[in-house]
């Protein structure tokens, strides 16, 4: 395989082309919209969701290649791309992968397929736009893991905005114009405050020989100079913009909104990926830019206890939720919490285990929103009491969601248990008083998951509405089927994936700790203050 | 070529493109009174008027790539008397496209209003090369008079009327404010001459003046009048609101444009000794204007209003770039580069107001454009996109980003970092995503009315307008290293020999 790959200089082009393809596919809608005269209903245009599905599919086969092309032994930039952009501002078309963000690239390209398939029937107006700007959505978060470059990155931050504000606001429930600008304002917000701290980075970027400004991710690494004060607030800035994306607690609040009234696949997009671009976002930038500022121990402190009151919160509000499908929203804060618990300890193992829980919540939170949709096109209601023993009319229903849900709370053999269980050993060798919280949270995860869907699949089938439901048809059993697998086959044997994020975790760890030891030595320090 | 502005021909040669387009609006005039009015006439004459602007055009283009220079005089040859020229001129062209559509629609049978429009430029082009305040008084002068005909030409809408009234009276009285300031200024220096100020003018003789304190008061008020800066904004919204569409376009424009471009040469040619009076002047009427801009402008529900104080808005993230040019020359480069991108989606988003609206101007409120996604894809596709850029999204909102990262580059970056007033700046841009993102909404996420209203063919002036705006706004939001070398070629020259300022950093440059 590696040599096939090579032989077509695979890395060379690869990371462009994913950029490219969704793009590409985006257009091809965009023109057959141009050309039709009809409204754009699913009946009027039913190729356009071929054509999507088709285009991710491509993607997907194409990024595969990055699993055996990929070298686990180093922890430098892989399939690198650099061309000059705006050579006057130093900015670069930059992009490269390495342990971390290779990760995160398989999961979009794994999860977008999943999401066409889970919208198939489901949308039914203006299909046309909905798909492209589905693709349009994939290059700008493939671009988010991508990027090396500050302000390339920021592009791609802020582009995927607007097609997930789209997709919520025009395909959404019935609160949807209030979900989608909040989320809009509350995203917005964050990220141009990061604006501010990346452009200020940027004017103390300055390469020592040449003086040269640029916002490479290598050299603002290496050259920034500023002072621990500035430091401090920079920090600030990039931690604003990242918590609200994660979201911690209490920067959650659009969060529940977004996630219930975001059609299925928005929900399953904005759970499975892009809630991982805030956790990307503090170990790729927070913390290695700012390592000083982070490992401050007031802020460190704080963060810690703002991840465990996440997922205490997260999973407490979770229980008393009536509508499932918030229920589920209310889960991902808990779960992101466990992330960013990981992330903060600074310990090998709580790290990739960090990587993990971001891996395995994309998979079961992405799961269980494909689930949710799956009944609600049924019934048209999300209220748990709406259902009860339908394990009898759908029983192959029931069987996924019990997979899933055991996978989401974190059972052994599934993948869940291997991210939250590495998370916990590893931050436990640092923060035992956190983990111990912390563990009470997948008490919690077992509580309300099990308790919702004892509720929703057991107990007497006495709601005449739900006799009649039909189970999964062929669609949705192939990409549950395809879910499920992934849940096993990282639950029993994760040996391959963690093998490949070692060298960046590590890499991670090191770089944060030497960089603030040095940031809290002044004068001995690499970093010039000026 | 290098003009010798003492010489009475050389002078005119560096007038060349002024004079060019008064003559020939002159011309027209002549050529649109010869025969009695006709609408065919009306209608020659304003794609004559685009024509002469082209050539004008043509002949700046072509007057910078010569590097034409001069020193001192009355007037300026530069590169960035030529970049606010091509902004002015570009506006112009795209107001005259939109109003040849409009005079259809509305029935209106005017020749006059072209000719008007391009002595308003003429004036406009001899503000940003004004170097004395005589000439930046009759420029200003020239530009208005003809701008307040303009808003009242409607002569069948009150409302226009009442906008002509209102923003000639208040106009003659900032005018005063101008005169009175320029006034005191000779007193206390005896010149009108920028240059000439700009040396008598120093920290030590500054402090024990308060007849030029008093001076640079006034013109800070004239100045303040022009460009609608809050507090003294009162007159935009319902001039804008009441004067006929491509009108209001062009003011929210092209008025804006050339004001900006007298305000920092006079400010930073003139004053820079007495920086120390005016910079904390200028940076809290900036941080007003973007605020109070910014939150009356979510109240409105009347399109043409809400664009009106969006434009304040808009002159306090300029006037940010003013306060930054003190300590960088970033500050001139990213007021043209920001005037490009706000022309572009300004002139677009009026451009489809016009394509919304029924004659007589009946549906410019917002609940109109619920569900014109339905009605117009493609004109609400491109309205998204000037929103967007408005915003100062990125990508979406294609050139819109790159014009604010440029003023806060310039901001922070200057060597005296004006990090606080980059901050607010920021915020002010979240609390415009609200009315811009409304807009958004109503179009795309809003039912349709009950009542889907007959759609009317669009105009071919207006459709190539919204067509070419979105299209250059997002190309050159991709790709934007061209525009951003040559706007960072387009300084101001400044002629005072012996500075007695604290010289302008050359730390941070690219």
């Amino acid at each position: 395989m590696q040599d096939f790959l090579t032989s077509i200089n695979y890395n060379g082009w690869v990371l462009p082309a994913l950029l490219i393809i969704p793009l590409v596919g985006a257009l091809v809608i965009l023109i057959q919209s141009a050309l039709a005269r009809d409204d754009g209903t699913l009946a009027a245009a039913p190729s356009a969701r071929w054509v999507a599905l088709i285009t991710f599919l491509v993607e997907l086969v194409v990024s595969l290649g990055l699993w055996w092309s990929f070298d686990p032994g180093s922890s430098a930039w892989q399939a690198r791309v650099s061309t000059a952009w705006i050579p006057q501002w130093g900015a670069r078309f930059d992009v490269g992968v390495d342990g971390i963000s290779l990760f995160m690239v398989l999961l979009t390209t794994f999860l977008m397929p999943l999401s066409v398939l889970g919208s198939w029937t489901s949308v039914k107006t203006k299909v046309r736009s909905y798909y492209a700007l589905m693709l349009i959505l994939t290059t700008g978060m493939i671009g988010v893991f991508l990027a090396l470059d500050l302000l390339l990155f920021y592009l791609m931050w802020e582009i995927m905005l607007i097609p997930m504000y789209f997709i919520i606001g025009v395909w959404g429930g019935e609160r949807r114009i209030y979900a989608s600008i909040k989320f809009f304002i509350y995203t917005m917000l964050g990220s141009l405050l990061m604006l501010v701290g990346i452009i200020y980075l940027w004017m103390h970027s300055g390469d020592p020989f040449t003086g040269q400004l640029s916002f490479s991710y290598d050299q603002i690494l290496q050259h920034a100079a500023v002072s621990s004060r500035a430091a401090l607030w920079l920090f600030g800035a990039f931690f604003l913009a990242f918590a609200i994306k994660v979201p911690m607690f209490p920067f959650h609040t659009w969060l529940p909104d977004a996630h219930t009234e975001a059609p299925t696949a928005g929900s399953v997009i904005l759970a499975g990926i892009m809630l991982k671009m805030g956790t990307y976002g503090f170990l790729r930038f927070a913390l290695p830019l700012f390592p000083g500022a982070a490992l401050t121990p007031w802020i460190r402190n704080l963060i810690l206890i703002l991840a465990v009151v996440g997922i205490l919160y997260g999973a407490l509000v979770a229980m008393v939720q009536p509508d499932f499908k918030k229920l589920v929203a209310y889960s991902s804060v808990s779960h992101l919490g466990f992330v960013m618990l990981g992330i903060f300890s600074l310990t090998l193992q709580s790290v990739q285990g960090a990587l993990m829980v971001m891996i395995n919540h994309g998979i079961s939170t992405g799961a269980l929103f494909l689930l949710i949709g799956m009944i609600y096109e049924r019934r048209h209601t999300r209220m748990i009491d709406a259902y009860g023993g339908i394990a009898r009319v759908m029983p192959m229903f029931a069987a996924l969601l019990t997979l899933v849900s055991m996978s989401s709370i974190g059972l052994p053999a599934t993948n869940g248990f291997v991210g939250e269980f590495l998370v916990l050993l590893g931050s436990f060798k640092t923060q035992p008083w956190f983990v111990l919280f912390g563990t009470i949270g997948v008490i919690l995860a077992a509580c309300y998951l099990l308790w919702a869907i004892k509720r929703i699949i057991y107990h007497r089938l006495d709601k005449p509405e739900n006799e009649h439901l039909s189970d999964l048809n062929r669609r949705e059993l192939l990409m549950m089927g395809v879910l499920a697998a992934a849940i096993l086959w990282i639950g029993i044997y994760p040996a391959p994936i963690l093998k490949r994020m070692e060298r960046s975790a590590g890499n991670f760890v090191e770089q944060v700790q030497t960089g603030a030891a040095a940031s809290n030595a002044p004068r001995l320090g690499m970093r010039r203050a000026r | 070529m290098h003009f010798d502005l003492s010489v009475p021909a050389q002078l005119s040669a560096a007038l060349a493109p002024d004079l060019v387009l008064s003559v020939g609006a002159m011309l027209l005039l002549l050529f649109a009174a010869w025969k009695a009015e006709s609408e065919q006439r009306a209608r020659a004459v304003g794609v004559l008027s685009i024509w002469l602007c082209v050539i004008t055009a043509a002949i700046i283009i072509w007057m910078a790539v010569s590097g034409a220079s001069a020193d001192g005089g009355v007037i300026a040859v530069d590169n960035f008397r030529w970049a606010i020229d091509l902004v002015i001129l570009l506006s112009t062209i795209i107001a005259l496209a939109l109003a040849l559509d409009y005079a259809r629609t509305e029935q209106l049978v005017t020749a006059e209003m072209y000719v008007l429009v391009l002595l308003s430029s003429a004036g406009m082009m001899l503000l940003a090369a004004a170097r004395d305040l005589i000439m930046v008084f009759l420029a200003i002068e020239l530009m208005s008079i003809a701008v307040y005909v303009l808003a009242g030409l409607n002569r069948r809408s009150s409302r226009s009327a009442e906008a002509a009234l209102k923003y000639f009276l208040l106009g003659a009285f900032s005018t005063g404010f101008l005169l009175y300031g320029i006034a005191l200024v000779y007193g206390a220096t005896g010149t009108t001459n920028l240059s000439a100020i700009g040396s008598h003018v120093t920290e030590a003789s500054f402090s024990g003046a308060p007849m030029l304190l008093v001076g640079i008061g006034l013109l800070v008020v004239g100045f303040g009048f022009k460009v609608a800066l809050v507090p003294f904004h009162m007159w935009a919204p319902d001039v804008y609101e009441g004067a006929p569409t491509p009108i209001t376009a062009y003011m929210a424009v092209a008025v804006k444009a050339a004001a900006f471009a007298a305000f920092l040469r006079v400010w930073h040619e003139a004053f820079p000794g007495a920086s120390g009076a005016w910079l904390p002047v200028l940076w809290w009427l900036a941080v007003i204007t973007m605020v109070v801009g910014n939150i009356i402008a979510l109240a409105q529900r009347n399109m043409k209003r809400m664009l009106a104080y969006s434009s304040i808005a808009h002159a306090g993230y300029l006037l940010v770039a003013i306060v930054a040019n003190r300590y960088t020359n970033a500050g001139a480069s990213s007021l043209v580069f920001y005037l490009v991108a706000y022309t572009l989606a300004t002139m677009g988003a009026f451009a489809v107001v016009i394509a919304v609206d029924e004659p007589g101007e009946r549906r410019q409120n917002l609940n109109d454009y619920s569900g014109l996604w339905w009605e117009r894809p493609w004109a609400s596709l491109a309205m998204a996109i000037f929103m967007l850029s408005l915003l100062g999204f990125p990508i979406a909102g294609g050139m819109g980003f790159f014009a604010k990262w440029y003023i806060l580059r310039a901001a922070i970056g200057s060597s005296h970092p004006q990090v606080s007033l980059a901050v607010i700046l920021v915020i002010a841009s979240v609390i415009s995503a609200g009315y811009y993102l409304a807009v958004i909404i109503y179009m795309f996420m809003r039912p349709r009315a009950a009542q889907p209203v007959e759609r009317r063919p669009l105009g071919l002036g207006t459709s190539l307008v919204i067509g070419v705006s979105a299209a250059a706004l997002l190309i050159f939001g991709i790709f934007p290293a061209g525009f951003v070398g040559l706007t960072s070629r387009s300084q101001p020259t400044v002629q005072t020999a012996a500075q007695a300022s604290p010289p302008i950093a050359a730390a941070h440059r690219q």
